[in-house]
């Protein structure tokens, strides 16, 4: 498999954007391999009930480009929409047109709502979409990328995730289906229809072709976004960002949802799906955070962990308590103060599956595969040893600007 | 003839303040309990749905009552209320403010009720806006306790008038001010100390044994 | 597929007043921290009277009994460090609770 260089793929396919040269999007260039178009849209997420008929009307479903990046570490949507905004809305207007909906609503960060705005400001004066695009900054909030929060947040300005049923799919923005798509799916998406799936599936596995964006940070020579074709071995992605620059401790891939794991083991696996499940994880949101050996990595799960308890929007109990006993329990452990593996584990399991979104169940996760992954350093902790020579601080653990 | 009448309506005017007095008891009962459903400041050995049961079904007992003193009250030939004032408030030409605060009683309380049987259907949050009246429906009817009878004097009515005021007072305290399970907190605690300033994270100490 | 009536709550409604799980034991155990863990298998028929009452009790409208509702999906399979299954099903033998002393059969 070839080594891609950063950007070479995605954003090569991208057209430069400079105002009035941007291609218009022929419908010969899809209607010919809708199939493709389809199964990588369902492959990510739900498609809505609304149909691909184009029922004009109430019931026409409603595009919703999720480019808010919650997760403190991850920079790759920030990075595409600042460097690809037409990509990114291109697909949006895809993949409306291709359910049938008039409306695409693109949030993001407010890192680069400006680039997004001034892109859509001349589609719009290039009249170039069928489908009205409205451009929204996201929450600053973790839960705010969840569907139904980021639904949530764009009627009613509060992002909080709902209960489900009814799903957003069927029942979302303004009681429309609505498909919520993260922006690079949607990149993805443009991409194929302007090269054709051959193209895309020319880089990747059989399972998972393409390309895919990951944020490399943390004892690496050169952290940042980069791109790499699916199935890459997770030494390459390193080596693609620099390098170690220290001899590694553990791996976080995924983000703050992912999965621990020990460099030698998942060092040579494939980063896709497929691969990553030897070690129980997933790309997840495309992050490899390096940790090196002289930061403890019960301290770095910790912080983390406190910082997923207090992102909890509040609304269940089993979260809002759970995760905040386990975060609690955690700092013991980290601090070589107490540690009761049979109540964190009654903890872990009372928490998980008991929400009405995903985000106890992703903490737990995380937190699981650190008290596997770091089992020797547990041994040393219970008999007042460390091998944390510096303080943590690998992982990000922003406080909230707003309440 | 005439004295049997006369008995007779003695009789529903007995009724009448008879079944008020306990009314009140029971209206008060209803209040407390419901204060302690919420708040589930029941004694500990009282499971909570005992407790939220035995609110509904006074509840549903007072309002039998209810229909016994309204009634009675009404068919009274020595004062004319009027069938009008059951549920008009401040239409009765005897003691018009009286019995229209009774009235009142009778109209926040019966919407109470009512929601409170549809409840399935309604949904939580207009249940429970509704449901909020039952803190001036007690008001009301306690004012008409008081100024509807003749019977203040009498020390055991004054009792129960007084006893009935301070525990639903005393429940209404402890709402306002009990800690209560609000459920889970809408916001994370305040800012959080982070980990890297605890200084029990660098390397623990070894102890003087170790290799 | 449908199967028979389940029950399920809603996380974000619940606020952990309990009055379910004195009714139903067998299908309702309170968490540490006082919030129903419900048993996901479907409800025996002899225990309906049971559940539709832990519904119409929750002050909150929080419970409900999903009749013809679609099986939840499997559980992930569980690691050996897992902990053994919290969840109460009703083979297991009801606790002498409240319940048996307050309601009648």
């Amino acid at each position: 498999m070839n080594t891609l260089d950063s950007g070479q793929h995605l954003v090569r396919g991208a057209t430069p954007v400079q105002a009035g040269r941007f291609p218009r999007l022929l419908p010969e260039r899809f209607g010919g391999e809708p199939a493709s178009l389809e199964e990588h849209v369902t492959r990510y997420g739900q498609l809505p009930r609304g149909g691909e008929a184009g029922a004009a009307g109430r019931d026409a479903p409603v595009v919703v480009a999720n480019g808010t990046e919650g997760e403190p570490a991850s920079a790759k949507d920030k990075v595409l929409l600042a460097c690809a905004p037409h990509l990114v809305l291109d697909g949006a207007v895809l993949a409306a047109d291709m359910l049938g909906a008039r409306q695409a609503i693109v949030v993001v960060h407010d890192a680069v709502r400006e680039v997004v705005d001034s892109a859509a400001a001349e589609r719009r004066r290039a009249r170039l979409d069928r489908v009205k695009v409205k451009v929204m900054t996201g929450a600053d909030r973790f839960v705010g990328g969840e569907a139904s929060a980021l639904v949530n947040w764009v009627a009613h300005g509060i992002p909080l995730p709902t209960a489900t049923p009814p799903r957003v799919s069927e029942c979302g923005l303004l009681s429309r289906p609505t498909l919520v798509q993260n922006v690079e799916t949607l990149a993805h998406l443009a991409l194929i229809a302007r090269w054709g799936a051959r193209w895309f599936r020319s880089l990747g596995t059989t399972a998972e072709p393409g390309s895919m964006l990951v944020t490399v940070i943390g004892a690496v020579r050169q952290p940042g976004v980069r791109e790499i074709e699916i199935g890459t071995p997770v030494n390459e992605v390193l080596g693609l960002a620099g390098g170690p620059a220290a001899p590694l401790g553990a791996l976080l891939i995924g983000g703050y949802f992912g999965t621990w794991a020990d460099p030698a083991v998942a060092g040579p696996l494939p980063f896709s799906a497929e691969g990553l499940s030897a070690v129980g994880g997933s790309p997840g949101a495309g992050l490899v955070a390096a940790l090196p050996a002289d930061v403890c990595g019960l301290a770095e799960t910790a912080r983390v962990a406190r910082y997923l308890a207090d992102e909890s929007a509040g609304q269940c109990g089993p979260c809002v308590f759970g995760l905040g006993s386990i975060a609690g329990a955690l700092a013991d452990l980290a601090a070589a103060r107490r540690y009761e593996p049979g109540r964190l584990r009654r903890w872990m399991a009372q928490t998980e599956g008991r929400g009405a979104c995903h985000h106890p169940d992703g903490a737990v996760r995380m937190v699981r595969s650190a008290l596997a992954v770091f089992g020797a350093e547990i041994d040393r902790h219970a008999q007042g040893w460390c091998c944390g020579r510096r303080p943590p601080g690998v992982l990000p653990v922003p406080l909230r600007r707003s309440p | 003839m005439a004295v049997s009448a006369a008995a007779g309506s003695q009789g529903l005017w007995f009724l009448s303040r008879g079944s008020g007095l306990v009314l009140l008891a029971l209206f008060s009962a209803v209040v407390v309990l419901g204060v302690a459903t919420r708040t589930g400041s029941a004694p500990r050995r009282w499971p909570r749905f005992a407790v939220a049961e035995l609110h509904r079904t006074l509840s549903l007992f007072a309002v039998a009552l209810l229909v016994l003193h309204v009634v009675t009250a009404i068919l009274d030939p020595f004062v004319t209320i009027g069938w009008a004032a059951t549920v008009l408030p401040f239409a009765s030409p005897y003691r018009t403010l009286a019995i229209g605060l009774g009235t009142l009683a009778v109209d926040l309380g019966g919407a109470v009720v009512v929601t409170s049987l549809a409840r399935q259907r309604l949904g939580h949050r207009a249940w429970r806006a509704v449901h909020w009246l039952a803190y001036l429906a007690w008001p009301a009817a306690f004012l008409h306790s008081l100024t509807a009878g003749n019977d203040l004097g009498i020390w055991w009515v004054a009792l129960i008038e007084v006893a009935s005021a301070a525990a639903v007072a005393t429940a209404v305290l402890a709402r306002l001010f009990g800690r209560d399970r609000e459920g889970p907190p809408t916001s994370g605690p305040g800012p959080r100390r982070p980990l890297a300033d605890d200084p029990r994270l660098t390397p623990a100490r070894p102890t003087a044994s170790a290799s | 597929m449908t199967t028979g009536p389940r029950l399920r709550v809603n996380p974000i409604a619940c606020d952990g007043r309990g009055l379910c799980a004195e009714v139903l034991p067998e299908m309702i155990t309170l968490d540490d921290w006082g919030f129903p863990i419900i048993c996901d298998a479907e409800v025996p028929p002899g225990l309906l009277d049971e559940a539709a009452e832990a519904v119409r009790l929750c002050p909150r409208l929080a419970l409900r009994l999903d009749h013809g509702a679609r099986a939840p999906a499997a559980p992930q399979p569980r690691g050996a460090d897992q902990g053994q299954d919290h969840r109460l099903c009703p083979a297991a033998v009801p606790p002498d609770g409240m319940r048996s002393r307050y309601l009648r059969r």
